[in-house]
């Protein structure tokens, strides 16, 4: 069996890993194009911030753990799939054949309409390649721009924050991280990063980048203002990366449709990670999430169903948590509630606290919160868990913050000595 | 065979003492908001529960963390976190659902329970016996362990 996997970040390791428990003898090979050990962009922000040097953002420590897995890593694009004849094409010109395929290809920024986009100092943050060019950029009193303040754009900001730069953030929504976030707690954040120096820029966005000359920028933001910086970031967003299956048999709406099982329209075909639209686990719709915790359940359920070991997946929970210079705010599943749901909300804006719970029926269904950081995992069980909270419900609408104690006392048994 | 620990929520009077030694231990301070192990008071009835991470076979956090942070200590089953390695991200936190692993401001790193290594302090300091360390068979803390798994699709529906 030959398991041929495209695509060397978080889904394509985790499901490689995942792989060769299942079938200690199968041929396993990763083929990722970037030129690097295959690397988490999660911690892109560190490196920037020089917490962590390159290495530190390894998945896995390349020189060992591959090897000892049996596992080949192979640094080179795929250009072409041939699904009838089961091969790829590889920028070398060489083929390879497999059995089942699994496409891990990620996601790429996407590029606003914003004129001077092709100028030197603007540069997405996705890559180890962009953030040394970041690195470059960013120094200690210069001035940057970051266009997006959603949730990528979010996690950036810190690092920016912490390389000492004069920051000038320009978001379009009326609201920071508005996907992930309500007015409230969103508001919370651009209080809190105004208070902290940062200029934010809301309900706004950037007319025109153009060069100044003398190594700048000039950056016009629709409000009227006028910038000059060293370094513009974009943060607006990110697509997935469905070229190579765009002739294909293989169905893509916006990103490549998946089943249950990770399987494509191809039998012999999977997709995980920010690549695939799977199931949702709130919803029951398919959809393209786009988030670290997505792409390594994606890639273990891909690869135990590769392995014919799997079973059916009950979906994915869309949640993320963020800390924005030292204010940490989470969100889980339907966190702007559901028709006919009943909520709670908990909002103390001078202490920068807020939780939000959603409920359908007895059940929570969503939830948010900002300056918490103990115990939000629960949020997770809680909703996942589908608990009816039966009469924890009512409490959890008086004290909205006594999330542990629901989930302990609806799954544990409280006496049995 | 492994230990682990096996919780008697039965037989806990919300003393604390295991969250005065969890933190001592952990952190050389005598600081429950510090401890890994936590008392939650049930006011209604009248009860106590000491809850901490059961070392699940799913560790969701380990298979969430980004770079390679958490493992796996051979002795002891329990799941480590590595300062050197840990960045701060925080998605573990939010990956685990039973809400044991938690981010620390004052080390800007993510906690949660190690088992001490093998001697967890909880329990050499429970009064009551509440809290023991014994022989994995059929412990409160597998009921526990168990009763959290059953509770969530996603561990059976996946279980590899
Ligand atoms: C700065 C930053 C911070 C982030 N922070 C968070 C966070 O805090 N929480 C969170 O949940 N998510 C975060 N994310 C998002 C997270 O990194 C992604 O969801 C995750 O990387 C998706 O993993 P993946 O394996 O699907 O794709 P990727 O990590 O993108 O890996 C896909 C790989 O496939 C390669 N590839 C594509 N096409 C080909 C081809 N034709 N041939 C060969 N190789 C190919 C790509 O070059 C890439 O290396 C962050 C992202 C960034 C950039």
């Amino acid at each position: 069996m030959q398991h041929l996997i495209i695509g060397a970040g978080p889904a394509g390791v985790v499901a490689a890993e995942a792989l060769r428990k299942a079938d200690p003898d199968a041929g396993i090979a990763i083929i990722g194009d970037e030129p690097e050990p295959p690397y988490s962009r999660m911690a892109i922000p560190y490196y920037l911030i020089n917490n962590i040097d390159e290495s530190g953002t390894y998945l896995r420590d390349p020189k060992q753990h591959f090897a000892d897995l049996n596992i080949e890593v192979v640094q080179q694009k795929v250009d072409k799939i041939d699904t009838s004849g089961k091969t790829v094409t590889l920028g070398d010109g060489s083929s390879r054949g497999y059995d089942k395929l699994l496409l891990a290809t990620g996601s790429h920024p996407i590029s606003p309409p914003i004129p001077g986009l092709d100028l030197p100092q603007v540069h997405s943050c996705w890559t180890l390649e962009d953030a040394r060019n970041i690195i470059k950029l960013a120094q200690s009193g210069s001035n940057v721009v970051l266009i997006g303040a959603g949730f990528i754009g979010c996690i950036i900001l810190e690092a920016l924050v912490k390389r000492g730069v004069n920051l000038t953030v320009v978001e379009t929504g009326n609201r920071m991280v508005p996907r992930m976030l309500n007015d409230k707690a969103g508001g919370l954040l651009e209080t809190w990063c105004k208070n902290k120096g940062i200029d934010v820029h809301t309900s706004c966005s950037v007319d025109a980048i153009s060069d100044a000359g003398n190594g700048q920028v000039d950056v016009s933001l629709s409000d009227g203002s006028k910038l000059d910086a060293a370094l513009v970031i974009t943060a607006t967003g990110v697509k997935a990366n469905t070229d190579l299956v765009a002739d294909s048999d293989i169905n893509v709406d916006q990103g490549i449709l998946v089943n249950r099982r990770m399987q494509t329209s191809n039998p012999d075909v999977y997709a995980a990670g920010d690549v695939a639209q799977g199931v949702d686990f709130s919803t029951g719709n398919f959809e393209v999430q786009a988030i670290q915790p997505t792409a390594t359940d994606h890639g273990r359920i891909a690869a135990l169903n590769m392995a014919g070991q799997g079973d059916e997946h009950h979906g994915t929970l869309n949640m993320n948590v963020l800390d924005t210079v030292g204010l940490i705010s989470c969100s889980f599943g339907l966190w702007m509630g559901v028709d006919g749901g009943d909520s709670a909300e908990l909002y103390n804006a001078d202490e920068f606290q807020y939780i939000n719970l959603q409920f359908d029926d007895d059940q929570l269904v969503g939830a948010s919160s900002v300056g918490k950081t103990q115990h939000v995992g629960v949020l997770r069980g809680l909703i996942e868990s589908r608990i009816h909270l039966g009469e924890w419900k009512q409490r959890l609408m008086r004290d909205p913050t006594a999330i542990m104690e629901a989930y302990v006392a609806c799954t544990q048994e409280l006496s049995y000595s | 065979m492994q230990k682990s620990l096996n919780i008697d929520p039965g037989k806990c009077t919300g003393c604390l003492q295991c969250e005065m030694a969890c933190s001592y231990e952990h952190t050389g301070t005598f600081n429950p908001s510090r401890s890994y192990i936590k008392v939650f008071t049930f006011h209604h009835e009248g009860r106590f529960a000491p809850y901490t991470c059961t070392q699940c076979d799913e560790a969701w956090c380990m298979r969430a963390c980004p770079v390679d942070a958490i493992s796996v200590d051979m002795a002891t089953g329990a799941k480590v976190v590595s300062d050197d390695k840990c960045v701060g991200c925080k998605v573990c936190t939010i990956a685990c659902p039973f809400g044991t692993i938690n981010y620390s401001q004052a080390t800007g790193k993510v906690v949660k329970c190690d088992l001490c290594g093998g001697d967890p302090q909880c329990a050499a300091a429970c009064p009551t016996d509440a809290i023991t360390y014994v022989d994995a068979d059929w412990t409160g803390y597998d009921r526990m362990l168990a009763s959290a798994a059953k509770s969530l699709p996603s561990a059976e529906a996946t279980a590899g």
